[in-house]
């Protein structure tokens, strides 16, 4: 399989991711984005006449919406990513991610037009950002209330994934999480996840690494 | 004294020469519109006021000043060196002071924490005691004698080496550092960091690279660089204070900072105030 990709895009990150935590190898075909503008290249409007990346190419199939990436790779290789096999799970799954397009088209272009020089109506898109932020601190905070860590239930599915590299750099476009603990929570369970990857802008769990010993005050306070 | 003080009068990168149109790119300088365009074949740039600014064409970008330089803008010998693959790694934009912008990239010791096993790791962390001195016959801010233990120095880099670097402020928002060139042992590699200051507190940042590889395909030499300097525009968003302290009160530094150091002396010796701050709180 090939990805054509560009490190900075944070929707290719999410096939990047995806392929990471399933440990599926990809071939990363390195688009010159910025400042090359080379998706907009004749070769690559060849493949994706839509001009956007990133593009997965598997033995004449070609793919160019990474949410659909995102399900031919768990179809492929990890079906449980998909969520449970119910009526209502699968769904879910899908509701979030056209919901990760909302994501993308608001604080993805904010932080294009931050950090890229990207042209753009920022006060616009940060306010329907902060709505789309809003709105998935609150499913995510309900879903706390219901014992379940994740947007489709209790492990994570590709739901998590399409959402999360938006959310995790939406400070980069001036938007801070502070006002959004459940956010928070939920991208520290992402991170937690086994064969997690970085990107430029979402750091790994420094904080994860073993930790001091107790404290021996607190130690001596307790047995006193 | 217009705003800007002495830095009116330096040279700042405002565009990537192969970008330019004959349209034109808005763009600013130290709080104050300017328009960088194509006329007649030639970079040119005018303010708000339609007055043309002088231009140098250099390092693959477009250079002007507000004011009036009285040097010519640096040169780096190493980029005329035949061989070398010359890099425009294109615009990043950071809310921070210009002059945070070059003083991180003046830092080694926060290589193992922010870019983790690429150009540090853990627990190689240590800073070793390095050389710094400000050059008077040449008025730049040199280190030299910086070594470092890294993971991937390079794209060109396979498994960890120890690294020689050499730091080199040049202009009040620009550095260029010289690194271990892991396929030309005996050369440097040369890679730049050229700082457009839009406000005090917002920056343009145009890295720079003059590399012996001729392995590695152009898009993967870009974005080596770009995956770094993202690495850091997040933590730089965030410093606090906004504007770079000159005076010590505020921040305490180490050994490891002596190259900060320096550089700070040198801006106030130099009244490079646009994005500093005097008074110690």
């Amino acid at each position: 399989m090939i990805l054509y990709d560009y490190i900075l895009s944070p929707s290719c990150y999410r096939v990047r991711l995806l392929a990471a935590l399933i440990g599926r190898r990809l071939d990363l075909w390195a688009v010159d984005v910025h400042p090359g503008q080379e998706h907009l290249s004749e070769p690559m409007l060849a493949l994706n006449p839509a001009g956007t990346i990133p593009v997965l190419t598997d033995d004449g199939l070609v793919l160019t919406e990474s949410t659909a990436i995102l399900t031919y790779l768990a179809a492929h290789d990890a079906p449980a990513w998909l969520g449970e096999d119910t009526a209502a799970m699968r769904a879910r799954v899908a509701q979030w991610l056209a919901f990760a397009q909302r994501l993308t088209d608001s604080a993805g272009a904010a932080r294009a037009h931050d950090m890229l020089l990207a042209p753009g109506d920022i006060d616009a898109l940060r306010g329907q950002a902060t709505q789309a932020l809003r709105e998935l601190e609150a499913a995510l905070s309900a879903g706390r209330r219901r014992g379940e860590s994740f947007l489709a239930g209790n492990r994570p599915t590709i739901a998590d994934i399409a959402c999360f590299p938006h959310v995790a750099l939406a400070p980069d476009g001036g938007l801070p999480l502070d006002p959004y603990p459940s956010i928070r929570l939920w991208m520290r369970a992402i991170r937690a996840l086994d064969g997690f990857i970085e990107m430029p802008g979402i750091h790994r769990l420094h904080e994860l690494k073993p930790e001091p010993g107790p404290m021996p005050e607190v130690i001596r306070k307790e047995q006193a | 004294m217009s705003e800007g003080g002495a830095m009116r009068d330096q040279w700042y990168p405002v565009g990537m020469t192969k970008q330019l149109t004959a349209q034109g790119r808005d763009t600013m300088l130290m709080g104050e519109p300017i328009r960088v365009a194509l006329a007649g074949g030639a970079p040119s740039v005018t303010d708000g006021t339609g007055r043309a600014l002088p231009v140098i064409d250099r390092f693959g970008h477009v250079w002007t000043s507000l004011g009036q330089p009285e040097k010519d803008l640096f040169t780096i010998p190493e980029v005329d060196q035949p061989g070398r693959r010359l890099v425009d790694v294109g615009v990043c934009r950071v809310r921070c002071s210009p002059l945070r912008a070059v003083e991180n990239f003046l830092d080694i010791a926060h290589f193992p924490f922010v870019h983790t096993d690429i150009l540090g790791s853990e627990p190689h962390t240590e800073v070793a005691r390095y050389e710094v001195e400000i050059r008077d016959d040449v008025d730049e801010v040199w280190a030299t004698k910086v070594k470092f233990f890294q993971p991937q120095a390079a794209k060109s880099a396979e498994g960890g080496i120890t690294t020689d670097y050499m730091y080199r402020v040049c202009a009040p928002t620009c550095s260029v550092l010289y690194k271990t060139c892991p396929p030309k042992p005996g050369e440097w590699d040369v890679i730049a960091l050229f700082v457009q200051p839009l406000t005090e507190t917002l920056c343009d940042v145009w890295p720079y690279m003059a590399l012996y590889d001729d392995d590695a395909e152009m898009t993967d030499l870009i974005h080596f660089q770009q995956m770094i300097f993202v690495q850091d525009r997040s933590v730089l968003e965030n410093q606090l204070p906004a504007l770079l302290p000159l005076d010590p009160g505020r921040e305490i530094p180490t050994r490891a900072d002596m190259t900060s150091i320096a550089y700070r002396r040198w801006l106030k010796r130099h009244g490079f105030t646009y994005g500093a701050q005097l008074v110690a709180a």
